[in-house]
C-alpha cells in the first residue's frame, strides 16, 4: 500500500497539543497521523501546524475527516494554522472549515483554546 | 526550491478551484439536470447518517497495466465501467478538477434519480468526486491505483460518506448499502474485464467511522434528489401535454 510521505511531530502547549506536519499528506499517512493523535492523549485541543506541509491530496483531506471524528468523540477541538491561501480554499471547498477552527498563527490558535477553557469554566 | 515549486504547481493543478455553488452550463442530450445547478457541495461532515468508509479493491497483473496507465484509462472511459441502467454524463473536457458531471441512476420502481458530482481532485494516480446537496450521500469517492507487490496493481474505489438525509439513511439500511456495494463491485469487475481479466475477485472492506447520526442535518431532506426526481417523473404527462399544446397550429 501507499507509503507515508509526511511526518507528524507532537508537542504539548498547555492544555493543547500542537502537531507539526512536514511533507506530503496522503492516504498513506494514516498510520503515522493516528499514532501522533494517540500521543496527544487527553489534550483539550489538537492544533495542526501546516506551516511545513508541502502537499496534500484528497486522501489527506479524508484523513483529516477521520481525525476530526475521533477528536469529537473525545470532546476535543480540532484547530489549524499555517495553511497557505490555496489550502485554506481547499478547506472551504471541502467544507472542512465549518468544523476545524482555522487561525493565522500558533499564538492565535492557542489563544482560542485557552479562551474556550475560560468560557467552559467561567 | 524546485521541490516547493513542484508542490505548489501540483496543488494548483490537481485541486478544483473554490466554488460556492455548482454551475453546469447546458446539459448533455438526454440527461436530466434537476439537482445540480446552483447546489452547494457536501462532504461527509454535512451529511445526516452514520459515517462509513467503504473500500473496494481489485488486483490486476502489472504486466497488463501500470497504475498510471490504469488511472488514465479509468478517467478516459469512466462511463463505460458503470453498471448497466446508470448513466454518467462525463464533462466534455473529461475527468478534470472542477468539472461537473450529471448522473442519472436507476432506482427501484423504474425511477431515474437525477444528481451529479464535481471532480474535486485529479492527479496521475487518483481522482476524487464530491457530491452536491440532495445526492444520496454527502461525501467523496476516490478512485486510485497503486502497485501491489512485485507484479500487481491494486485498483481501488474508496467512498467516505454519510447518507444525506433521514430518508436516504433509511433507504441505505433497507438494502441501499448492499446495492451500493454491488454497484462498485461491478464497476471494478468491468474495469478488470477491460484489462483482460474476465473473472476478477473484488475485496470489500466496510468501516463505520462514526456511528452517530447528525440530527441537526435532517433538513437536508429539502434538497433530496429522490423526492425531486420522483416529482419530475410524475409530472412527465403534464409536461408532454403542455409541449404538444404549445406546438399545435395557432399557438
Amino acid at each position: 500500500m501507499a507509503e507515508a510521505t509526511a511526518t507528524f511531530d507532537v508537542r504539548r502547549q498547555g492544555s493543547a497539543c500542537v502537531v507539526d506536519i512536514h511533507g506530503d499528506v496522503t492516504a498513506g499517512s494514516e498510520e503515522v497521523l493516528m499514532r501522533a493523535y494517540a500521543d496527544a492523549g487527553d489534550a483539550r485541543a489538537i492544533v495542526l501546524n501546516f506551516t511545513g506541509m508541502s502537499y496534500m491530496n484528497s486522501g489527506g483531506i479524508g484523513l483529516l475527516v477521520t481525525l476530526l471524528v475521533r477528536a469529537n468523540r473525545r470532546s476535543q477541538r480540532l484547530l489549524a494554522f499555517g495553511l497557505s491561501d490555496h489550502y485554506r480554499q481547499i478547506f472551504e471547498l471541502t467544507r472542512l472549515d465549518e468544523a476545524v477552527g482555522i487561525h493565522e498563527s500558533e499564538a492565535a490558535a492557542l489563544a482560542d483554546v485557552s479562551g474556550a477553557t475560560v468560557t467552559r469554566h467561567g | 526550491m524546485a521541490d516547493i515549486d513542484d508542490a505548489t504547481e501540483r496543488s494548483t493543478t490537481n485541486w478544483a478551484k473554490k466554488v460556492d455553488r455548482l454551475t453546469l452550463g447546458s446539459a448533455p442530450a438526454g440527461a436530466v439536470n434537476l439537482n445540480v445547478e446552483g447546489r452547494r457541495l457536501t462532504g461527509p461532515l454535512q451529511g445526516f447518517g452514520t459515517m462509513w468508509q467503504k473500500t473496494y479493491r481489485v488486483r490486476l497483473p502489472r504486466d497488463v497495466v501500470e497504475p498510471r496507465a490504469l488511472i488514465a484509462t479509468w478517467k478516459e472511459r469512466f462511463p463505460e465501467f458503470w453498471p448497466g441502467g446508470n448513466r454518467f454524463y462525463a464533462p466534455l473536457t473529461g475527468i478534470a478538477p472542477g468539472e461537473v458531471a450529471l448522473l442519472n441512476l436507476a432506482l427501484p420502481g423504474r425511477l431515474t434519480l437525477s444528481t451529479g458530482v464535481m471532480v474535486l481532485y485529479a492527479d496521475e494516480e487518483s481522482f476524487t468526486l464530491m457530491t452536491p446537496q440532495g445526492h444520496m450521500f454527502a461525501g467523496w469517492i476516490t478512485f486510485s491505483a497503486v502497485p501491489a507487490g512485485d507484479d500487481g496493481v491494486m485498483a481501488q474505489v474508496q467512498v467516505l460518506m454519510r447518507a444525506s438525509d433521514p430518508i436516504f439513511e433509511l433507504g441505505l439500511m433497507l438494502g441501499g448499502h448492499a446495492q451500493e456495494d454491488r454497484f462498485w463491485q461491478e464497476t471494478l469487475t468491468r474495469l478488470a474485464a477491460a484489462h483482460g481479466l474476465a473473472s476478477a475477485s473484488v475485496q470489500t472492506t466496510v468501516i463505520c467511522v462514526d456511528r452517530k447520526r447528525q440530527w441537526s442535518k435532517w433538513r437536508n431532506v429539502w434538497h433530496s434528489s429522490a423526492i425531486r426526481s420522483s416529482i419530475y417523473t410524475l409530472g412527465a404527462p403534464v409536461r408532454l401535454i403542455r409541449s404538444r399544446l404549445s406546438r399545435s397550429p395557432g399557438n
